[in-house]
């Protein structure tokens, strides 16, 4: 019994508690991301954003999922029911599962392996069914077009960011994303950083990150102006708050891994005191906060792409602009035998 | 193998969508994302105005007027005024005349501020909506302090206008217009420049010179095209022909010659407002003429013959004599014109108004037509459309 409890139920204990203690704070995370959305969105629009429920409308975001938690779940009569509900559950579940190899610290990382990258990179390619079968499930015209346009957003996007990933993995030497982290340290603090060396990536690595998540200006699938709500349009109550909270959540994982590739993960910009006494954790907070600061920005300031100008850029301008650096990397790479081992 | 047939999807836009301006219902017939066929379906917002009025006085038919197009209600008024007094051959007081000339260019600034900001927000920008309404609610406010609504505001009258500008709002005008160029700038650099904007809007929708006329266009969508068409300069009305503006001119006639077009316009009329200010004259504002406009109150306490007269305007309303007339304005949205036939009583035999909306909502189906299905919502807020004139 006494093994058993030790080599089975104990990890499987453990491992549970590591699991609660990355979703919680990340569903908080998340909450507080709209909130933070709302605020930020509001002060640029001339307007207040959330003030009444709570301190400075803090408690907001568990109003609205109060409100949508108690809410009816309707599901349309020529709906697949099945498919129906179960699209909104992978999509949530899909954005919390890729957060087992993110290193929030040196060594604050649940499952440390190394294809941690090619895992992510799965995860998010999978992330196209949920929105793929709700839009299909639905049986109405709008999340039809919606999933449509979003299938083909996220494959040709993904396409560039498989060839952003490789350019900093050629870099690095290896798939692990602590190690990619790691590669970024040195005595010149925020100038080891890949955003320098690799500055046209790092534009390409977020713009398509926008496109990835369904962000403006590349928010076809949703847009309302078009397609109503997109894929989400017959979607109420918790069913439609899966989806939400799975969109945000992939808003903070693509800003997390724009973060470890190219902003140094949870290293400080200058190794001395008193930046190197903050913890690690708090400086990739930070990184990723100011990143999602930009996504919020973008989405106050632009207009939406046009469905065929968006593959353009995905497919004539980004896939050639990235392939063309893969190439010019690993040939300065290996002209300057800096190849890592 | 069996033959498939390809059918097109037919896809319902509106009425209850969130791009549809009001209770516009299209259907689209599509071909991917390719549109191939407009149908427009109107009439959802239809309250048989024409025929209502044929039941009112004059006066009472007025406020329907600020009902047509409510993003510039004044601007209605106006026509409907201009043709009453034609038929009755009136004078109207020269202070008169220039407080409906600032007023209308106020409504217009109203109408093309809401229609640009709608425009960005068809195409995905949010932001201008909000800066545009913070100074379009100082515009409603002008509304409220010269008649007390701040949308319908029934402040003209056949012969003048309701009441004097009270104390004060000559000089928060004149605030808002140095004022607002800002925030017109603001708006424009969101916009003119912003290269997704462009691509959203350069040539969509565009609209030659000989389709223009020939579906009855007018307003910004004729111009768009180049011919530089407006009432304001055609055939002056009220104290227009005395004032210094230039009327804009498209050159493709796109949507996005018709956003500048309308920045422009708006520009132009801050200039003609301040005109009106400057030369605005002292003097009564609504005609003295006791078959044409009711006797002000202060008469009433005091003279008997003032008391019959505003209960005979306030019951049996003024006698217009036979005829008919068509006056046209240049209201915000293109030519507003007003039909009206007289047969010597004190309600109009008929009354036919020529909404602007209605000729530009013709043209959907052809300005959309091998467009993309975004490029629809885009064309639409450039064709600015106000369901409240389109059904009547």
């Amino acid at each position: 019994m006494v093994e058993f409890w030790n080599s089975y139920l104990l990890p499987t204990v453990i491992i549970l508690a590591q699991i609660l203690a990355i979703v919680v704070p990340m569903l908080i995370a998340m909450a507080y991301l709209t909130l933070y959305e709302r605020k930020v969105m509001g002060a640029m629009q001339l307007r207040k954003g959330p003030n009444v429920v709570g301190l400075f409308g803090m408690l907001q975001p568990f109003a609205d999922g109060a409100k949508l938690f108690f809410k009816e779940t309707i599901i349309p009569t020529g709906a697949n029911k099945f498919l129906f509900l179960l699209a909104p559950m992978i999509t949530f579940f899909l954005a919390l599962i890729a957060w087992a190899v993110i290193p929030f610290d040196d060594g604050w990382v649940l499952a440390d392996i190394n294809v941690g990258i090619l895992y992510l990179f799965a995860i998010s390619s999978l992330g196209v069914y949920g929105i793929i079968i709700s839009g299909w499930a639905s049986n109405s015209r709008y999340p039809f077009l919606g999933a449509l346009r979003s299938a083909a957003q996220m494959v040709s996007y993904e396409v560039s960011i498989g060839f952003v990933i490789i350019t900093v993995l050629l870099c690095v030497g290896s798939l692990n994303l602590s190690e990619i982290v790691r590669a970024q340290s040195g005595d010149l603090g925020i100038l080891n950083w890949y955003f320098i060396p690799l500055f046209p990536m790092f534009i390409i690595f977020f713009v398509s990150i926008l496109a990835e998540t369904n962000r403006h200006p590349f928010d076809l699938p949703e847009s309302e102006a078009e397609l109503v709500a997109g894929y989400q349009t017959e979607y109420s109550s918790m069913a439609f708050a899966l989806f939400f909270l799975g969109e945000y959540m992939n808003m903070i994982l693509m800003c997390a891994l724009c973060t470890i590739l190219f902003l140094g993960g949870w290293l400080p910009p200058v190794d001395i005191a008193p930046f190197n006494w903050i913890p690690g954790v708090i400086w990739f907070g930070i990184k990723v906060a100011a990143l999602l600061f930009v996504f919020i920005w973008v989405r106050a300031t632009l207009p939406r792409y046009r469905y065929d100008q968006l593959m353009r850029l995905g497919w004539k301008v980004f896939l050639p602009i990235s392939l063309f650096w893969v190439v010019v990397t690993a040939g300065f790479l290996v002209a300057f035998d800096m190849v890592p081992a | 193998m069996a033959e498939v047939e390809i059918k097109n999807y037919t896809l319902n836009f509106g009425p209850q969508h969130p791009a549809a301006h009001g209770v516009l219902r299209m259907v689209l017939e599509l071909d991917g994302e390719l549109v191939e066929r407009v149908d427009s379906h109107i009439g959802l917002l239809h309250r048989g105005t024409e025929k209502l009025i044929e039941n009112k006085t004059y006066m009472q038919a007025m406020p329907y007027f600020d009902r047509l197009d409510y993003s510039a209600p004044m601007a209605q008024e106006h026509g409907f005024v201009l043709a009453a007094e034609k038929l009755i051959g009136c004078e109207v007081p020269r202070r008169a005349q220039f407080i409906r000339v600032l007023y209308a260019e106020i409504s217009r600034l109203m109408n093309h501020l809401m229609n640009v900001c709608a425009q960005a927000m068809d195409v995905g920008a949010t932001t201008p909506m909000l800066w545009g309404f913070v100074e379009r609610e100082t515009l409603m406010e002008f509304y409220e302090r010269v008649c007390g609504a701040r949308m319908h505001a029934a402040y003209f009258r056949v012969g003048g206008v309701h009441q004097d500008l009270p104390e004060g709002l000559e000089d928060d005008i004149r605030t808002f217009i140095k004022e607002f160029p800002k925030v017109l700038d603001d708006i424009s650099t969101l916009l003119t420049e912003n290269r997704i904007f462009k691509q959203r809007n350069v040539d969509i929708g565009v609209v030659t010179q000989e389709e223009a006329m020939a579906w009855g266009f007018s307003g910004v969508m004729l111009r768009s095209t180049g011919l530089p068409w407006d009432i304001r300069k055609a055939q002056p009305y009220d104290v227009y022909g005395e004032l210094d503006f230039d009327i804009p001119v498209g050159l493709n006639g796109d949507c996005f010659d018709r956003y500048l077009m309308r920045m422009e316009e708006m520009r132009q009329s801050m200039k003609i407002m301040e005109q009106c200010l400057d030369n605005m004259p002292e003097g009564p504002v609504l005609s003295e003429d006791p078959k044409v406009a009711p006797p002000r109150r202060t008469e009433m306490k005091t003279s008997m013959e003032a008391l019959i007269n505003h209960f005979k305007h306030y019951t049996e309303g003024v006698r217009v004599p036979a005829g008919e007339t068509y006056t046209a304005i240049e209201a915000p949205k293109g030519e507003f014109g007003v039909y009206l036939v007289s047969d010597g009583s004190s309600k109009p035999y008929r009354c036919k108004i020529r909404a602007p909306g209605f000729a530009h909502l013709q043209g959907m189906d052809f300005l959309t037509r091998g467009h993309m299905l975004a490029d629809a919502s885009a064309i639409l807020g450039s064709l600015d459309i106000v369901f409240g004139e389109v059904d009547r």
